[in-house]
């Protein structure tokens, strides 16, 4: 179980974040949601220790503050919303680079499955720097889903923070990402991610967390706490859940992918 | 997926530099050998093992000339070529920019300001110092100056157990400048023999190599050529940014302290013994890097050896070009290495992202 108590996070003197407490399950999909600048990120951070923050994050029982790096890294893998890379590696040795430190790093054979995860497989010889901005993407989620590989390890469940998994990817790839958090929850593990698409939320997410100015003010199932009220509120938009477009016209939506 | 479970995986380019690790280490025996055997005396390789063979005495002339001048200044070459390299390539990993080198960050230019301290104030030096280092006043000074503006750039820099590379390197430019301007100071009092001593330390030589000071600054930069490929997983991991390098499990703030260690020690060192040799730091990773791939784990290896070879055959145009007489090393690395580098900048401006 991820918990978190009390988080509360300031850049200089403001407050960005005051005092959110949340639990995520193993076997579960967690998603934050909510409108542009209000913590979504900023929180993420904090879970996996980026930013300072006061309170306290426990990771399966024990104190992330306590962990050593290696030990952080054999329990959870994080995505951070931009990568950059300094030198000319190939997409394979990048992806290497997530067993450094993991209990199975003899096992270069996960570099080519990871890629075929996320749609690289036969890219392993290109160098990153010439993949386009999406393509890198799936190279860095690739390098995190080796790391934690396997989604339980004696017992104990492993975690994947994804920060903005699915921002520059198009639609095709956007599912795919959805079907590997779902996968991996489905097989024991833990996924907190930050999304910015409700539809994909919807797809994805087992519990949604709403933040807003700093604040959760929804913690729960999609149904439950995305409601026309709780979303009109956060967004300061009048959003419908579930209402088709009173003027008909073009929509599609990925929830529809696939269907007859 | 049968397919690719079955198979290794491609991509990676550990083959490569393996056999480039194998090259470079015939090249370099090579290379000694001939450092060895070529010179402005007689005394070649062959006769010494002619000699050997045979049981026969060299004469006492070519022993002086090949233990006393010819090894030591071979092996000051092999370490200082060597740590020059590494030193380049550890501070550009852990600056993840690939034209970053110890003299940006300020080790070069307080190891400078140590060595012109020590030539033009030398003579003012209290009596116990001169005599406790003798004729390695500027050596030590340059030495010291080296690690005293690397332990302060690190200071600045650092803090509360967080270096920000940002910072650093700014500090580094700062403190890179007030080391010149005291310089500047110093080259303005110098007298005409100084000002003359100060060029040629600044232009960089082997020529200057004896067992003293290879015993006295060759340990250090053997120590931190032995430290340096220990780093080499942390610095494969700060390429992706130090957050993700934590979270794929390194200790970030301990590979960055070893790391300016290294290359304080590595540089520090090599500046006391020879002076400023220039480009051999940015250009042997970089090209390095280009033929077998940007991985610490070789590249620290391979650049030892490849810096090692380099300044060997730099040294080596430097006795023959106007033989018996000698050309600054410093001048014929920057000559090749200059225009080298430019032309890796111009073919592969898009790949090297600065």
């Amino acid at each position: 179980m991820l918990s978190a108590k009390d988080i509360r996070v300031s850049l200089g003197k403001t407050l960005v974040l005051h005092g959110i407490t949340a639990e995520a399950q193993p076997g579960e999909v967690t998603v934050i949601v909510g409108p542009n600048g209000s913590g979504k990120t900023t929180l993420l951070r904090a879970l996996t220790g980026d930013v300072p923050f006061a309170g306290q994050v426990h990771l399966n029982g024990q104190d992330c503050a306590r962990l050593r790096p290696w030990e952080l890294a054999a329990l959870r893998g994080v995505l951070p919303q931009a990568s950059v890379l300094a030198f000319p590696f190939t997409v394979a040795e990048v992806v290497r680079l997530g067993l450094t430190a993991a209990p199975h790093a003899g096992r270069p054979d996960l570099v080519p499955r990871a890629l075929a995860a996320v749609d690289m497989a036969g890219l392993s010889t290109r160098l990153y720097q010439e993949l386009s901005g999406g393509q890198q993407a799936r190279v860095q989620l690739a390098r995190v889903l080796v790391q934690v590989w396997e989604p339980v390890v004696d017992g104990v469940p492993r975690w994947l923070f994804l920060d903005e998994p699915v921002a520059s990817l198009d639609i095709a790839h956007q599912l795919g990402v959805v079907r590997q958090m779902r996968d991996f929850a489905r097989r024991g593990g833990g996924v907190v991610a930050v999304l910015h698409d409700l539809n994909l939320t919807a797809m994805a997410a087992d519990r949604v967390w709403l933040m807003d100015q700093g604040r959760l003010t929804g913690q729960g199932g999609v149904a439950g706490v995305l409601t026309d009220a709780a979303l009109e509120r956060a967004y300061g938009c009048p959003l419908r859940v579930g209402r088709l477009p009173p003027q008909g016209g073009w929509f599609s939506l990925p929830q529809a992918a696939g269907a007859a | 997926m049968v397919a690719l479970d079955a198979g290794y995986p491609l991509g990676d380019r550990d083959a490569q530099a393996r056999v480039a690790m194998i090259a470079l280490s015939v090249a370099l025996v090579l290379t000694a050998g001939l450092s060895l055997s070529h010179g402005a005396s007689g005394v070649s390789l062959g006769s010494v093992i002619q000699s050997l063979a045979t049981g026969e005495q060299m004469a006492a002339r070519d022993r002086l000339i090949l233990w006393e001048i010819r090894l030591p200044r071979m092996l000051t070459g092999v370490l200082v070529g060597a740590s020059l390299a590494v030193a380049g390539a550890v501070m550009q990993g852990l600056f993840r920019n690939p034209l970053a080198d110890p003299g940006l960050v300020g080790v070069g230019a307080g190891a400078g300001l140590g060595a012109v301290v020590a030539i033009v104030l030398g003579g003012l030096a209290p009596v116990w110092v001169t005599q406790a280092v003798g004729y390695h006043l500027v050596p030590v000074a340059a030495f010291l100056g080296g690690w005293v503006s690397t332990l302060l750039l690190y200071r600045v820099a650092t803090r509360s157990g967080r270096t920000s590379v940002a910072t650093m390197l700014l500090a580094g430019i700062a403190l890179g400048a007030l080391a010149g301007a005291a310089t500047g100071v110093l080259v303005y009092i110098a007298d005409d023999r100084q000002l003359r001593d100060l060029t040629f330390w600044g232009l960089g030589s082997l020529g200057g190599a004896s067992w003293p000071k290879l015993l006295a600054a060759g340990p250090v930069m053997a120590l931190a050529l032995v430290a340096a490929p220990f780093l080499a997983r942390g610095l494969n991991g700060l390429a992706l940014g130090e957050a993700a390098a934590h979270h794929i499990g390194l200790p970030v703030q301990r590979v960055k302290a070893v790391a300016i260690l290294t290359v304080a020690a590595a540089t520090g060192a090599a500046v006391a013994v020879s002076g400023g040799i220039g480009f051999i730091g940015i250009v042997v990773p970089h090209l390095l890097r280009l033929a077998t791939g940007p991985d610490h784990r070789f590249l620290l290896i391979n650049a030892g050896l490849a810096g090692a070879v380099l300044l060997l055959l730099a040294d080596l145009i430097t006795r023959s070009i106007i033989a018996p007489a000698e050309l600054p090393i410093g001048i014929v690395t920057a000559t090749l290495g200059a225009p080298v580098f430019l032309w890796i900048l111009l073919r592969r401006r898009g790949m090297v992202d600065l």
